[in-house]
């Protein structure tokens, strides 16, 4: 019985185990440091006395009756504990260990619900989501968010804090607010993948470790709710993902999707997208996840930039302004237009969006009207909004990629 | 737990609604209020003055002084409050949606605490 082994099990297990305490005992702290004591208590007997047969119910059965033990020690001090102590001991709780794996799986989604509740600000939810459902620790969701750990730290002792004072239940929602609380919580996994796929600022065009984290959120969420949006989110995230090697060159320079050697997409990842955007399909409930799935995946079937379907992807896109209007869903529609009729009439869209005053902060929409006048050889134009895209861009790779356009346009025109 | 939902709206938006939409906004208000009543959920409900008619008093140095207009300057004033018995948050924010001034302002939903509950360590 080896230390290995008790370290895999944390691994597989912990996170399933602290879902559970946290309903047991209803409230985070107790129940990380309760999940703490199991592991110890474990280390300590495991290797004397083997391994129980099941581990996870042997863990929360042991880390309920070591926060019991706290609650008495406590009491000493305050008499409301000692009360909590004593209902959490006399309830009549079912024995963990006769717990069917249903009301496990339950506390997992009931923890990310939790997590990912509405009434905590949106990059507590993020936090809470990395260091609870996924175990990750404050240093790794600081460096990952290139925040300080104090930073991080506090936006989860807030977080906890209004869980506990404004009672925010631990319950999964019932199915009339599902979808809208769903929603929340997809697109807190979303962020955590774009944030690893596409980091907004930052010296590495990706961080890959957030990204794989996004993708595991992803799959739990499809094993426990299996809905057409976690469907199309999960998806979503392969489909993109399956670019990620070849969409950095080896000096870490940005490739853009049309010049990307489409030998290095990873097929396995396109195959398993695109098996669960059928499955989303086939519910005829597609939502905004499942239609930019879809997208991603007409990039991913096409076997040369060129022969990629843009009238397909141009219907996609105006089913999606239709699920979803935003003016970046607008921008990106506007740019399979220029890649379907030609670069005037994209850049026409473009051209329009910017004049409604949307987006002129947003540095991709500069660079998309940069790239349309230069193949317009409209140069002097072209210079000038790349430089705009250039002022606005906080990621490293990106200004490396318009510094490098901007001289291809100063050694003369026609030379892009 | 007890939540009071703190009913915001811009005092100016208001001021341009017709008396029919007053009067609709008022029944629509008394039948939630009476709901809420039946379901048990409401101890206390009511409508205030705009802030015009508001005077802020303080107590400095022993020295009391009154003076004109609400603590803060803001685009949405206090228009009334409901307070609330729920079961937990998600019960308050479902409570505080039906509030038929949500669609025009917005519900700010405070957990009340028990002040001798917080005194405890004497």
């Amino acid at each position: 019985m080896s230390h290995e082994r008790i370290d895999r099990l944390y691994r597989s297990e912990s996170r399933r185990v602290l879902a559970t305490l946290i309903s047991l005992l209803g409230d985070f702290d107790l129940a990380e440091e309760a999940l703490q004591d199991a592991f110890m208590a474990a280390m300590e007997q495991w290797p004397r006395d083997g391994i129980p047969a099941s581990p996870r119910a042997w863990l929360i059965s042991t880390g309920r009756f070591k926060a019991i033990d706290r609650l008495r020690r406590r009491a000493r001090f305050d008499a409301m504990l000692g009360e909590l102590a004593a209902r959490l001991d006399d309830r009549a709780a079912p024995d963990p260990a006769e717990q069917d794996d249903q009301i496990l799986e339950d506390d997992r989604l009931r923890l990310v619900f939790t997590c990912c509740h509405p009434a905590l600000p949106p990059d507590a939810q993020v936090a809470m989501t990395l260091r609870e459902v996924c175990g990750l620790t404050t240093e790794e969701i600081a460096s990952a968010f290139l925040t300080g750990p104090p930073t991080v730290a506090q936006r989860i002792v807030r977080a906890k804090a209004k869980i506990r004072s404004a009672r925010i239940p631990y319950e999964v929602p019932p199915r009339g607010e599902l979808t809208d609380r769903l929603e929340t919580v997809l697109h807190v996994v979303y962020l955590v993948f774009t944030e690893g796929y596409a980091p907004a600022s930052g010296d590495s065009v990706v961080r890959a470790e957030l990204a794989d984290e996004a993708i595991r959120l992803g799959r739990l969420l499809v094993e426990l709710l299996p809905e057409p949006e976690v469907l199309g989110l999960l998806a979503l995230m392969l489909l993109q993902d399956s670019r990620r090697a070849a969409r950095a060159s080896a000096d870490g320079d940005l490739v853009l999707l049309a010049d990307q050697d489409r030998s290095r997409w990873n097929r396995e990842r396109i195959a398993e997208g695109a098996a669960l955007l059928e499955r989303a399909a086939s519910s005829g409930q597609i939502g905004p996840y499942g239609l930019q799935a879809a997208i991603a995946a007409a990039h991913a079937e096409a076997p040369t930039a060129v022969a990629t379907d843009w009238d397909r992807i141009v219907g996609l896109y105006d089913l999606l302004a239709r699920a979803d209007p935003s003016p970046v869903i607008e921008l990106n529609r506007a740019v399979a237009v220029s890649m379907r009729d030609g670069p005037s009439s994209g850049l026409a869209l473009i051209d329009a969006i910017l004049e409604r005053g949307q987006l002129d902060a947003y540095h991709l929409a500069h660079a998309a009207r940069a790239d349309l006048l230069r193949r317009l050889g409209r140069t002097a134009d072209a210079r000038a909004a790349y430089q705009r895209a250039l002022e606005l861009t906080r990621q490293e790779p990106e200004r490396r990629f318009i510094e490098q356009r901007l001289n291809e346009l100063a050694r003369g025109p026609g030379g892009g | 737990m007890n939540y009071l939902c703190l009913v915001y709206a811009d005092e100016a938006r208001l001021a341009l609604m017709s008396q029919r939409e007053i009067d609709a906004l008022i029944d629509e208000t008394t039948a939630n209020n009476e709901e809420l009543q039946a379901s048990g959920h409401l101890l206390l409900a009511q409508a205030l003055e705009h802030v015009e008619a508001a005077t802020t008093v303080r107590v400095r140095d022993g020295k009391l002084s009154a003076t004109d207009g609400p603590f803060a300057e803001t685009n949405e004033q206090l228009g009334g409050f409901v307070l609330i018995e729920a079961r937990d948050l998600n019960e308050a924010i479902r409570i505080a949606g039906r509030i038929p001034s949500a669609r025009i302002g917005s519900i700010e939903v405070r957990p009340v605490i028990d002040l001798l509950r917080e005194r405890s360590a004497r």
